[in-house]
């Protein structure tokens, strides 16, 4: 049976997934999305940018001046970033961390072009965090010995008597799990909070909510996106351990 | 025993609200997280910035029980996992 809204207005609330068309793939039905085509223009913005910056980087001179200034003045940033937690492993990192530090930024921010962040969608922001678990395990396996993965597994107890082993595995477990319900929870509840804005307001919701905006794009998604980064390069140090 | 569509509805907007209340500990969390920056600040003013970024850090992960509690919230009402 059909449930009327409360609200007159409440059917123009919409902040939910559409699928835009569908496809077989070897028999398994694939939906097209809108999260397909924000990321496609989120991805365009990026490499859009990325020409702009190699063009300009192809003719640079000593002393920096306009364009170069901008992007010199980003990777800087984003190389310091990596460098305080890191330390003396952070050369080799630069490239991941940086990465996902301006996709996960540009996707945040694209609430503010009106498209729905492709961050908003769980079956994005899941992969970066496996992503960040299999650098992780990756790095582990490299650096440690594979005896004392085993001893700091079983951690509090002593490594003949596994019992604590269950317990430590879950909490690897919820190392993506936890990465990626954070980023996807935050930017979805900017989401909807404007969505609900403008779809009960109407014409009352006119140049107000640009602050709105203000706080749950720029603020809510650059924190979110700062503590993606932050917690995936303490992950990583962290597995590599005192190797050095 | 079957019930119909309207009373899932109801119900799972009480688990809705009720799954909300989880924002009460980050909350209280991060007000704590804040009064302590704010001593710190008051104590060495030198280090604000790098006090103000651990804040938020420390905010931002602190806040994701109460979004787990929003999520739980938000599923009840948009995918009605019960109503099917």
């Amino acid at each position: 049976m059909q449930i009327r809204p409360v609200l007159s207005a409440a059917d123009e609330i919409d902040f939910m997934i559409h699928g835009l068309f569908q496809y077989n793939f070897f028999g398994h039905e694939v939906w097209i999305t809108t999260s397909h085509v924000c990321i496609l223009i989120v991805m365009l913005i990026i490499i859009g940018f990325a020409i702009a910056a190699n063009r300009a980087m192809k003719k640079a001179t000593e002393v920096p001046s306009g364009f170069q200034n901008v992007v010199e003045l980003m990777v800087e940033k984003l190389d310091g970033m990596v460098d305080g937690p890191m330390g003396s492993n952070a050369p080799k990192f630069y490239n991941y961390i940086g990465t996902i530090f301006i996709f996960i930024l540009v996707s945040n921010i694209s609430g503010l072009l009106g498209l729905r962040p492709p961050t908003a969608d769980y079956g994005v922001t899941f992969p970066l965090a496996i992503l960040t678990f299999a650098v992780i395990h990756y790095n582990q396996f490299k650096h440690q010995k594979l005896k004392e993965i085993w001893v700091g597994m079983c951690s509090p107890l002593p490594p003949w008597l596994p019992i604590w082993f269950v317990i430590n595995l879950i909490g690897e477990i919820a190392v993506p799990i936890s990465l990626s319900l954070r980023l996807f929870a935050n930017i979805l509840s900017g989401t909807v909070m404007l969505a609900l804005v403008y779809g009960l307001l109407g014409w009352f919701a006119t140049i107000w909510p640009a602050a709105l905006h203000v706080y749950f794009d720029l603020f809510s998604g650059a924190i979110q996106t700062y503590v993606f980064c932050m917690l995936s390069m303490t992950y990583i140090n962290n597995a590599i351990g005192s190797d050095n | 025993m079957e019930f119909n569509t309207e009373f899932i509805l109801g119900c799972s907007a009480i688990g809705a609200g009720l799954a909300v209340i989880a924002g009460i500990g980050p909350g209280i969390g991060q007000g704590i997280a804040a009064g302590h920056a704010a001593a710190a600040v008051g104590r060495n003013p030198g280090a604000k910035s790098s006090i103000t970024t651990t804040m938020l850090l420390g905010q931002a992960v602190a806040e994701t029980t109460g979004l787990y509690g929003l999520l739980i919230a938000m599923l009840l009402l948009f995918v009605k996992p019960l109503g099917k």
